[in-house]
């Protein structure tokens, strides 16, 4: 049957020693960490962290040397990102860099702009954001009105980014504007482009998200200009580009691991206080975990044979996502306690973290409507 | 995938394409064996993948017996063959002749336990099996059975046992055996065969099935999802619908990937945790694939004329033999329990 294809695929025998590479750096760096600290792996920004993981060689471990990388496998670069995302590293400060920006520079950026950039992100000390969404375009991303004009040299850009992650605390950012108007043809005239986020004519202003923490920002750009150095790949091949990044976004292990600490507790209070009705559910979270790890494993070896999995990777994200979204409710099934913020037990308040943090899951990155879109798309629904 | 799974791959899908018939599985429902089915896959060489070349199967491994299993689960095959294929395994671990005809397993259920006696030279069986697969079609039977405190695969004649019959939902034969002393062809203990060998390695060729009539009901929800006009357009337009069988494919296909992960790890040796994390992750997709096919497909999958019901009644059945969610969910939270929560991730990482 050809729907979708997940072919099992087994980690070679030499991906242990890195393995262990990775734990015994995360073991010196991090030291031991209490759950609900490890719970936060995506919230965490720590420059001098991605500054020491990227003299490891474990930020744009995929690339070719002469752009900073190590010309190491998907399924190599797969280990160091699992074992990142289990541990609870916090990984913010490069992640979208890694695994977004670069990866796009790397397929659509001029030579100059990947000697320019790619080198810094693989040390670490280049920090990127996301310019997509815009406070009138969410999930319709092709609706995007933010205009990039054209201007001696370069372009003037207008308009309003929301949603933009770190933006205060990145360097630069990989953003989406419109270049001309065509009527009717939403998905033409758009373009992508490299933005500093110390041009003049930007403002960024901090979105508090429900649970009072800032990592959100809306960018404001007045007649901001950007070089025409600084255009990613032809104009108007933007949304050709960007449907490519987010195809790529969605491969990796971190659509099923966010709430992985919250899980280990619950092993340790199955410990401490087995039941058996907490030992069945404990058994089947363990058993979608195992499950999905080698869905996502399978998508890892498919872009190590160079295949494009856009229908499996947005499988793995949606069915993901509703694991990492199920364990808080298995959490409140099975035992009396209480979510809280900075007090109780560490199950409680990992408990009270992910609570407040999980609805995100689905929306980050493309929400769960957008990709069974995708996912009935490829079953030749639309 | 290796030359030999292919070729498994393509004369399974091509047999049972052309045999398993909507009749073949009707008449099998009202009690008739479906003789000319199984000889062809006797035939076929698809009944002993896991045997040796020289002992007449076709000298492959589980992830080879996989491709089989996963089609007759596809084709609702109304034949013991997933029951042959762990049989024959049993009776060649124990270094046993493996004889010709159906064969299947006993006991399936954890509170049934049988016993090996001693009459001379030879054994005889003693206890009782319920809900046997086939037991009373099988021409023999392959039974764990306790001998002072041993397990031992012990094979037993069609005749030997005496057979209640009874059915699954599928209207599958799920027959209790009943063995009064009954006379043992021959039996042996088997390396790495512990007593819950029967329950674990039956586990595992459901979870294929499973994953394989999973992959129908998906196939056929799709196509009546576009073949099937309402409101002046096919009802597969509608978000609703395309969402629900987003989900299925999500079940699907983690069905399908937990299967054949654990027979890869059955191949690999020590595969308890894989068998049970699929049995327990393609349990699941059972309940729920089935539920969105006939939602999906409304009331004309309600009906005993469609086929539907020959994948959704197997799911149903399958998801709870060999041991329920429930079952091999507790082994597998204890287990994880017992290692302590950072054993978690190392433990999954290193098998």
């Amino acid at each position: 049957m050809g729907i979708f294809n997940f072919t099992l695929t087994e980690l070679p025998r030499e991906t242990d020693a890195l393995r262990r590479d990775v734990r015994d750096f995360l073991r010196d760096t991090l030291g031991t960490r209490a759950a609900h600290r490890q719970a936060r792996s995506w919230g965490g920004f720590d420059p001098e962290f991605s500054r020491k993981l990227g003299a490891r060689g474990w930020i744009g471990m995929t690339w070719p040397k002469r752009y900073g990388g190590q010309d190491r496998t998907f399924l190599e670069r797969y280990v160091v990102l699992e074992e990142l995302l289990a541990a609870g590293a916090p990984v913010s400060a490069h992640w979208v860099a890694d695994r977004q920006s670069g990866p796009q520079l790397l397929r659509f950026g001029t030579e100059e702009q990947r000697q320019r950039f790619l080198p810094r992100i693989a040390r670490g000390e280049l920090h990127f954001a996301i310019g997509m969404s815009e406070p009138d375009s969410g999930s319709d991303l092709a609706s995007i009105r933010t205009r990039a004009v054209r201007a001696d040299g370069g372009y003037r850009v207008n308009g309003t980014k929301v949603w933009t992650s770190n933006a205060h605390r990145c360097h630069h950012m990989i953003a989406l504007f419109r270049t001309s108007v065509v009527p009717d043809k939403k998905h033409e005239g758009l373009s992508q482009f490299l933005v500093d986020l110390k041009s003049p004519g930007i403002s960024i202003r901090p979105i508090i998200d429900l649970a009072g923490s800032h990592h959100f920002n809306e960018v404001v750009f007045q007649d901001t200009f950007v070089p025409d150095a600084d255009r990613v790949g032809g104009e108007g091949e933007g949304w050709k580009q960007v449907t490519t990044e987010l195809a790529f976004e969605r491969s990796g292990p971190e659509r099923y691991l966010s709430s992985l600490a919250l899980l280990k507790e619950l092993v340790g209070e199955q410990g401490r206080r087995p039941t058996e009705r907490g030992m069945v559910a404990l058994g089947r979270l363990v058993a979608h975990l195992a499950t999905l790890r080698q869905m996502s494993l399978s998508v890892a070896g498919m872009l190590q044979a160079g295949e494009n999995p856009n229908l499996e990777a947005a499988l793995v994200k949606d069915v993901g996502t509703g694991f990492e979204q199920e364990i808080p409710e298995v959490v409140h099934a099975l035992l009396d306690i209480e979510p809280t913020i900075d007090t109780g037990s560490e199950l409680e308040m990992t408990l009270g973290y992910l609570v407040q943090r999980v609805p995100s899951f689905s929306l980050r990155g493309g929400t769960r409507e957008v990709l069974r879109g995708i996912i009935a798309r490829g079953l030749g629904l639309r | 995938m290796t030359g030999l799974r292919a070729l498994l791959g393509d004369t399974v899908t091509r047999l049972f394409g052309d045999l398993v018939t909507k009749e073949l599985i009707e008449s099998a429902e009202k009690g008739t064996w479906p003789e000319a089915l199984w000889r062809a896959l006797e035939e076929g060489g698809l009944t002993l993948p896991l045997l040796p070349e020289a002992q007449g199967g076709a000298g492959g491994t589980w992830q080879d017996a996989h491709v089989v299993v996963r089609a007759a689960g596809r084709h609702a095959a109304p034949v013991p063959l997933a029951e042959t294929i762990v049989a024959s395994w049993l009776l060649a671990r124990a270094g046993l002749e493996v004889p010709f005809g159906p064969l299947t397993v006993a006991p399936v259920r954890e509170n049934d336990h049988l016993q090996l006696v001693r009459a001379g030279d030879d054994w005889r069986l003693r206890g009782s099996a319920g809900r046997v697969p086939w037991g009373g079609a099988a021409h023999h039977v392959v039974a764990l059975g306790d001998a002072d405190g041993r397990t031992m695969v012990a094979l037993i004649a069609r005749g030997s046992a005496a057979v209640a019959a009874d059915r699954n939902l599928a209207l599958e034969p799920r027959d209790t055996l009943t063995f009064d002393d009954a006379p043992v062809v021959a039996a042996a203990p088997a390396a790495g065969v512990g007593a819950d060998a029967v329950m674990l390695y039956g586990a595992l060729v459901r979870t294929a099935q499973i994953a394989g009539a999973l992959e129908r009901v998906l196939q056929q929800s799709v196509r009546y999802a576009i073949d099937r006009r309402q409101f002046g357009r096919p009802i597969g337009n509608f978000q609703a619908i395309q969402h629900q069988l987003a989900v299925l494919s999500g079940h699907a296909a983690a069905a399908g990937i937990a299967a054949e992960r654990a027979f890869a790890a059955a191949d690999a040796g020590d595969p308890a945790f894989e068998i049970a994390s699929a049995k327990v992750r393609a349990g699941e997709a059972a309940g729920i694939g089935a539920s969105i096919a006939h939602q999906v497909h409304g009331a004309i999958g309600f009906t005993y004329e469609h086929s539907l019901h020959f994948s959704t009644r197997r799911l149903w059945s399958w998801r709870a033999e060999f041991g329920s969610e429930s079952r091999w969910a507790g082994d597998l939270g204890r287990r994880v329990a017992a290692r302590g929560p950072d054993a978690l991730w190392t433990d999954l990482t290193g098998r």
